[in-house]
């Protein structure tokens, strides 16, 4: 276990020492300089504020330098936003989508899997369809379709919850509800094949004629079983969520991360992007790396080798 | 022994009967392949079918418009901007030209739009949005035949020489797979689309770059799994050569799952291009797309609604329809899923 999770951390930091080293060349292909539209700068004056941003120097030492910076979590200074280090600009704004995150990964996980474990008993009634029809909705419609229209009927018209803004519960309700549309249909979707697969194993034809009441095969035998790989889709569900909160919270004006991020592109702030680039990688490698050795601990067949047969 | 065979006469063989016994045993039905087989199992899917007969009527509807000069047309006409759906002949409210302003319903077609006919609507510009949305349409089926193609050039290919060479080659591809699927596919098409100058070609290259990730890896999973079945072997120690087994014998055994993974990657890739264009570094301001449409009108959406609810309406019957004809190809291919 130990060597494994050696192994897995150093896949991480390889990883993100790849995506950093690419972001930052990247970058520096970008057309545009902070001087670009200073023309009135004198010679002196310009070589000054190359000097500042570091850009007189060779690119391969500008690499070094970023690369023992952004170790240390420094990513430079903004372009947007004078005399703001990105570093503060991202750990002021993580919070709000953090949270949303969070929320809408639980709320729709565990509406998922309730949602799927009742079409699978229910196989092929009206339950079922229901199931199916949500399912299909959720991983069709786009999220920011969605969330127009959840602003538009429960804002405006209902005056339910909040339109837009960040100041409480109630204004996370409406985001989090367009952010887990998408892991509400995937786990359910998820659950449903899983769970019709081992209701129909023979375990639970044991379990069922030792007398076992339906309700302790359902939740102690099949549903157990079930929800173990529903831990390897955790991932990809991370990265739906990330790419809905660009623009779920772009509509909903919330202050994170995924709307600065938008922000940053429309303004061609390239610190602040790389920063953010970073940031979203390394947070779905945690998420990933977790989800790994979570299913290590709980399926006993993997649990050794690190793999599954 | 042998000798006294020899010596029996000629008649004392004699057929039992006629033959007729033998019809018993006749197959009248045709022989069924594995594609037939899907098909028909497909067939009996109702909604696959639906989604199918609604993904062709968006294909013929949306190339089969750019032959009517009228369709096609999407000039500016400031003069009649933001005019609500007018279909001649249809009086049902939201369709005959009318809009609710101040608590009223009041008939917008006035002045200079007395005689014109927006099915659709215009938007800001004055611009038919039915021709907007159908060259949107257009955009987003475009991309969806592109990311097919890269799926099945790039996905597949890599798969097949992952899976098949296995050893150090293939621990090497996993590698890059594995980074590449650290990190959000949205972030690299971001990056990317930043360095190149917007416009389909740059979105197209984006997603060649990331879309064909899903499929390589199930490619190679299957690859791995028939590499070791016997008629690989026969044709191996026949001196196939590599690439005319991956031809001749893999790539039929993989069909289904290429099938199956190119209808789900579809509505990702539509997702993607719209979802870019939504945020504002899609296709550059002229040029339609459902996500620009949606975009635009969402800023309007609280007095012109019709403006967001068409292109949202399409985009995500397009998604719906892809998604569930993927869902049905899974069950026809492989029925255990659905029993």
């Amino acid at each position: 276990m130990v060597k494994y999770l050696a192994k897995r951390i150093f896949y991480l930091v390889l990883t993100l020492f790849i995506v950093t080293t690419i972001t930052f060349f990247l970058m520096k292909l970008m057309p545009g300089t902070p001087l670009t539209n200073q023309a009135k700068l004198s010679p002196t004056e310009q070589q000054l504020i190359l000097q500042q941003y570091g850009l007189d120097k060779p690119v391969w030492q500008q690499y070094l330098s970023y690369l023992a910076n952004a170790v240390h979590g420094n990513f430079g200074t903004s372009f947007q936003f004078s005399d703001q280090p990105v570093s503060y600009l991202i750990s002021s704004r993580i919070g709000p989508s953090l949270l949303l995150g969070f929320q809408a990964m639980v709320i729709g996980v565990l509406l998922g899997i309730v949602l799927g474990a009742f079409g699978a008993i229910r196989k092929n009634t009206w339950v079922d369809t229901t199931t199916t029809i949500i399912s299909i909705l959720g991983i069709s419609i786009p999220s920011f379709v969605l969330a127009i229209l959840l602003q538009y009927f429960f804002g405006l018209k209902l005056r339910a919850f909040p339109i837009a803004g960040w100041s409480g519960f109630m204004y996370t309700i409406l985001p989090t509800i367009a952010l887990a549309a998408m892991p509400l249909a995937e786990s359910a979707r998820f659950v449903r094949t899983e769970m019709v697969d081992v209701l129909n194993s023979d375990y639970i034809e044991l379990a069922r004629a030792k007398g076992l009441g339906k309700l302790g095969i359902i939740y102690h035998h099949a549903l157990r079983n079930s929800l173990i790989p529903l831990i390897t889709i955790i991932g990809p569900l991370a990265v739906n969520i990330m790419t809905g909160s660009l623009v779920v919270e772009n509509i909903f004006a919330i202050p994170g991360i995924g709307e600065q991020f938008v922000n940053s592109i429309t303004t061609n702030d390239y610190p602040t992007i790389m920063g953010l680039t970073i940031v979203y990688c390394f947070m779905l490698c945690v998420v990933l790396l977790i989800t790994d050795i979570v299913y290590g601990l709980v399926d006993p067949r993997i649990r050794i080798t690190g793999k599954r047969d | 022994m042998a000798d006294n065979a020899n010596k029996l006469p000629k008649d004392a063989f004699e057929p039992l009967s006629d033959g007729s016994h033998l019809d018993n045993e006749r197959i009248a039905a045709p022989s069924l392949t594995f594609l037939k087989d899907s098909w028909r199992r497909l067939k009996k899917n109702k909604a696959a079918m639906i989604s199918m007969y609604i993904l062709i009527f968006f294909i013929v509807l949306a190339f089969g418009s750019q032959l009517i000069p009228s369709v096609r047309n999407i000039a500016t006409h400031p003069n009649l901007n933001n005019l609500p759906p007018r279909i001649p002949g249809i009086d049902i409210p939201g369709f005959n030209g009318t809009l609710v302003q101040g608590g009223q319903r009041v008939n917008a077609y006035t002045g200079d739009a007395a005689n014109v006919h927006y099915w659709l609507g215009s938007d800001y510009l004055g611009r038919d949005l039915l021709a907007r949305t159908l060259s949107g349409t257009r955009l987003s089926l475009i991309i969806a035949m592109v990311a097919t193609f890269f799926d099945l050039t790039i996905g597949v290919t890599y798969g097949i020489v992952s899976g098949w060479k296995g050893g150090r080659v293939d621990t090497f591809m996993q590698r890059i797979i594995e980074i590449m699927l650290s990190v959000p596919n949205l972030v690299v098409m971001i990056l990317l689309l930043l360095l190149f100058k917007p416009g389909i070609g740059s979105i197209v290259l984006v997603l060649a770059f990331t879309g064909w990730i899903n499929m390589a890896r199930l490619v190679r999973a299957q690859t791995l799994e028939l590499k070791n079945q016997e008629f690989v072997l026969a044709a191996r120690s026949l001196g196939q050569k590599p690439w005319k087994i991956a031809f001749k014998h893999l790539l039929p055994n993989l069909s289904s799952v290429i099938i199956v993974n190119t209808m789900l990657t579809i509505p990702n890739a539509i997702f993607f291009e719209a979802f870019l264009s939504f945020i504002g570094i899609g296709v550059p301001a002229p040029a339609a797309s459902l996500g620009t449409l949606i975009s635009d009108g969402q800023k309007s959406f609280q007095y012109l609604p019709y403006q967001m609810w068409i292109p949202a309406i399409v985009l995500s019957l397009l998604m719906i329809a892809f998604n569930i004809l993927g869902d049905g190809l899974r069950d026809a291919f492989d029925p255990r899923t659905r029993e």
